[in-house]
């Protein structure tokens, strides 16, 4: 089936099957920041934005996303180098594989919430998690990064 | 020092951020065969027939392989040095299956639908055994889950399949009974740690190709990329020389990757197809198929004087390892050796046990490798014998434990496998660590309780811990570096970066001995055609042994550059320095720009290229003091954590802020062992906990408060005075928290992880006694 949606600003068509999910069609695209860490929405390493929300893209039929902009990290590079430089500063990079995922949340984040406390950003990653950084690098460098702003 | 002990970033982390392809299935060669497994429903079985004839009618199919295509060549997927400690139990594919999960076929197809399709189409006859599911019923059971004559050990570790007994170890120092029973207070108590999942965020995934020149080449998202090529070539029988692994960017390993997983499969796809070849295991297939830690029961006896002396340690430990011995017989003895040492001035010493076969997902290397389980039963022993004693556990530990400039005759006696390595501390800050840690989290205000006076109560726990510096006269890590033109410099290092930043620190250390800015320094590492040898991530061996590597062969490139920029300017060597930019001797000067350049193109000629390795006399331990506030709810036994304080001693920290991320990362993995985690199975076998959704580890909103801080410290026998940080984080949170519950509200765990029905089920206990909280 067809399937016409916007990716990243762009107009795309792509071929895509009745039960194939999001992130099956942006990997085989070769939007390949879209990562899968699971299969049942459990660890959000495969969120996307859709129509400037966060989803996860692997439990997300990708003909839901008919006519609607979805946004990959590429899609927000300006801010995600602008969250990497405070990342890289508070040691919470480390092995990346969920940060394209984090950098879209916490861009949707900053869009929905205004001057967010400190529960408030871990209740809105709280679906995004991390094996590696303890979450209290990341909570640092999202605050540093908020505070910019 | 200019570039060590600086804050930087990692050298991929603004690009990862960025969502740049660099991890092993981002990689993949278009059009890869997907490779599929067809996984066991029981937990012991035999395959009387199995028939891939429909599958491989299937259109689409590629190839379907069973246990009748491979010889019959056991290997451990173990991933260590060589000759392996761990036993040789394992086939590429056999005719039985050891746990729910256990390989049975594969089938490689031209998409994923049609390989899952293949896999319901291949036939399969089973011959249902009764499984060993209980490690305390596995020791002479009358089930033996190794009956195959081939499997064999490498040398002495205690095999014995007969038994269902994958290693076994004892180890004495003194007579402990005598010693025992000499002591005033003895306290004998047992403990059980749970299995482990450890939930990297990428899944294990290996691709595979036949190159140009007909090579094998993998690239694998591994801990251990030389140990891997040396196990599929053993395992496949193929020539070592024509097989290549490259390791890309790796999405957390934590031990789980040490082990050879996929690549065995993917390769023997690739080579029977000569088409490239995937496979990217399911989350399902993540936690049933691959490893987790080694759950084990300790007993362990306790003797001391009034006086709060400490004198014996009779520890015995029986560890499940699974349906397969990977490291079983190391992770055990790091249960003791880089625990027991903590308390040097003891007599007697015991330390001995079995690791048992079971029909369970195979236990592996885990951060904490043992030594989180040993400390979890050590360090809750000591608070209950200094509870028997009417002594406070702050000072017993001031007055017993190890200090600078001593040793324990555990470390020669003890090592990974084999005997150890005597050595002397050079560097111990334990002592600042308990006194800062105390201030940390308040101890002298808090201790050992606060009723907040509405069926909430807080109280605190502490423990110490150590760990190790990777695994001397073993493990070996090397480097080279190489002189380019516009004088910059690539950092060529085996090292495997799995996201714990080696990568940026050894490119730190590089740029220290070579006096130029970390930028100068381009770092490719990990490809087994291209690199040196690296043991690989794991054993906290990077820091250390390879960072000494590439201060080595850093340090023979700065003389090169001397003695070149010496014969250029027509000086003698003598005399003549290197500040990073510029070489000089009085008024003669060249830049390192001018002589690189002269060097390639102009005259003399040549490359300048520096190789070093080294392999450690001796393995410096790290060592911590960690603390933790709680409050438990009286009323449902609910345990939160309030704060976590760490004080680290691990020598120089090459990157402050890596090196905290390593504590933090490692603090909250041992507080999801010691809080929430745990494998669970169903009777017959099956993991329940084979999902995140099942499975829990720490969210973001269980950590509030981690207060994590360096000693000031200097271990001259490492690079800048570095020691290993990758693993201490994980020790201490199992029995940090443990000691704090029962400091809040007098119930004892004895079994992880701490969940809120075990503390309650110990409040009513105790009030149907009648005791006071």
């Amino acid at each position: 089936m067809k399937l016409k949606l916007i990716v990243n600003g762009e107009n795309k068509t792509f071929d895509v099957k009745p039960d194939e999910y999001l992130l099956d069609t942006l990997r085989s695209n070769n939007y390949v920041s879209v990562r899968r860490g699971c299969d049942n929405t459990s660890c959000g390493v495969c969120t996307v934005l859709v129509d400037g929300k966060p989803v996860a893209s692997c439990s997300y039929l990708s003909l839901k996303a008919e006519g609607r902009n979805v946004t990959t990290v590429e899609g927000i590079a300006e801010e995600a180098a602008k969250l990497a430089g405070f990342f890289g500063e508070e040691g919470a990079d480390q092995c990346g594989f969920c940060n394209p995922s984090v950098a879209l949340t916490v861009y949707a984040m900053k869009k929905e919430l205004k001057n967010p406390t400190d529960d408030e950003i871990r209740s809105y990653l709280v679906g995004n998690l991390c094996r590696c950084s303890g979450y209290m690098g990341q909570h640092r460098a999202i605050r540093a990064y908020l505070e910019v702003d | 020092m200019k570039y060590v002990n600086h804050k930087r970033p990692s050298i991929d982390g603004k690009g990862l951020m960025m969502g740049k392809p660099g991890y092993t299935d981002d990689l993949a060669e278009q059009g890869s065969l997907i490779v599929k497994v067809l996984r066991s429903p029981h937990a012991f079985a035999r395959i009387k027939t199995i028939d891939t004839s429909k599958a491989e009618a299937l259109e689409g199919v590629e190839i379907v392989l069973t246990y009748k295509d491979f010889g019959r060549v056991p290997v451990t997927r173990a991933g260590q040095g060589y000759p392996e400690p761990s036993p040789h139990d394992k086939f590429v594919l056999d005719s039985y299956v050891r746990h729910v999960g256990d390989e049975v076929a594969v089938a490689a197809a031209i998409n994923k639908e049609t390989a899952e399709e293949a896999l319901k189409l291949i036939d399969v006859e089973y011959e249902v055994f009764e499984p060993v599911l209980d490690y305390e019923k596995a020791y002479g059971n009358k089930t033996i889950i190794h009956p195959e004559p081939e499997i064999h050990e490498m040398f002495p570790i205690g095999l014995d399949p007969k038994k269902n007994v994958a290693a076994s170890y004892n180890m004495h120092i003194g007579d402990i009974d005598k010693t025992l029973a000499e002591c005033d207070t003895v306290l004998e108590t047992t403990f059980r740690t749970q299995a482990q999942a450890h939930v990297m965020m990428e899944p294990h995934t290996v691709n595979a190709r036949i190159d140009y020149q007909g090579r094998l080449v993998l690239y694998s998202s591994t801990q251990t990329p030389f140990h891997t090529r040396r196990i599929v070539a053993e395992a496949l029988q193929y020539p070592l020389s024509k097989i290549r692994v490259i390791k890309p960017r790796v999405g957390g390993g934590f031990g789980g990757k040490q082990c050879v997983h996929g690549e065995m499969l993917v390769s023997a796809v690739a080579l029977r197809t000569g088409k490239p070849a995937k496979m990217v295991y399911t989350r399902q297939e993540v936690f049933e198929s691959t490893f987790s830690r080694h759950p084990m029961r300790f007993d362990i006896k306790l003797g001391a004087m009034k006086d709060g002396t400490l004198k014996g340690m009779d520890v015995k430990v029986l560890s499940d390892t699974g349906a397969y011995g990977e490291h079983a017989l190391t992770v055990f003895m790091v249960a003791g050796s880089k625990v027991l040492p903590l308390y040097n001035k003891v007599d007697s010493v015991r330390f001995t046990g079995d690791i048992v076969y079971t029909n369970r997902t195979p236990a592996g290397a885990f951060r904490g490798y043992g030594a989180i389980q040993g400390n979890y039963a050590l360090e809750t022993a000591v608070d209950m014998l200094c509870e028997k004693l009417g002594m406070d556990p702050v000072e017993f530990r001031q007055k017993n434990m190890i200090n600078e400039g001593e040793t324990s005759p555990i470390f020669e006696i003890m090592g990974e496998g084999t005997a150890g390595t005597a050595m002397y501390m050079e560097t111990c800050k334990l002592d600042y660590c308990i006194e800062r840690g105390m201030e940390l989290i308040g101890w002298k205000e808090k201790y050992p309780r606060k009723d907040l006076g509405n069926g909430k109560v807080r109280g605190v726990g502490m423990a110490i811990a150590m760990q190790g510096s990777g695994i001397p006269y073993i493990d070996m890590g090397s480097a080279m570096i190489k002189l380019n033109d516009d004088g910059f410099f690539n950092l060529i290092i085996g090292a495997t970066d799995i996201g714990q930043g080696s990568d940026t620190i050894l490119a730190q250390i590089a740029a220290e001995s070579l006096g130029v800015h970390p930028d100068k320094i381009v770092v490719y590492s990990s490809d087994s055609d291209l690199t040196p040898f690296d043991c690989g991530a794991y054993a906290s061996s990077t820091t250390y042994v390879s960072g000494n590597a590439v201060r080595k062969a850093a340090d023979k490139m700065k003389m090169m550059i001397i003695e070149e920029g010496a014969h250029a300017l027509e000086v003698p060597v003598e005399g003549t320095e290197f500040d990073g930019t510029d070489i000089t001797n009085g008024e003669s000067k060249i830049s390192l720009k001018d002589l690189s350049n002269r060097l390639y193109y102009n005259e003399d000629q040549k490359q300048l290229i520096a190789v070093d390795s080294y392999v450690g006399k001796k393995s410096p331990p790290p060592f911590m003091a960690g603390f933790a506030e709680v409050e438990v709810d009286t009323n449902t036994g609910k345990v939160e954590l309030i704060d976590y304080a760490a004080v680290v001693d691990c020598g120089t920290t090459i990157s402050p802020n890596l090196a905290r991320g390593q504590v933090e990362g490692g603090l909250v993995q041992g507080i999801g062992m010691a809080m929430y985690e745990d494998v669970r199975y169903s009777g017959s076998g099956k993991m329940i906990t084979n999902n995140m959704m099942t499975y829990r580890i720490p969210t973001r909103k269980e950590i509030r408060s981690l207060k994590v801080e360096f000693a000031e410290s200097y271990e001259e026998s490492g690079p800048y005075g570095a020691k290993s940080v990758g693993e201490i984080g994980i020790d201490t949170p199992p029995a940090v928290i443990t000691n704090a519950v029962y400091n809040a509200v007098g119930v004892r765990i004895h079994s992880l992880p701490i969940t809120g029905e075990k503390v309650l089920m110990g409040i009513m206990e105790k009030r149907q006694k009648g005791e006071k909280q």
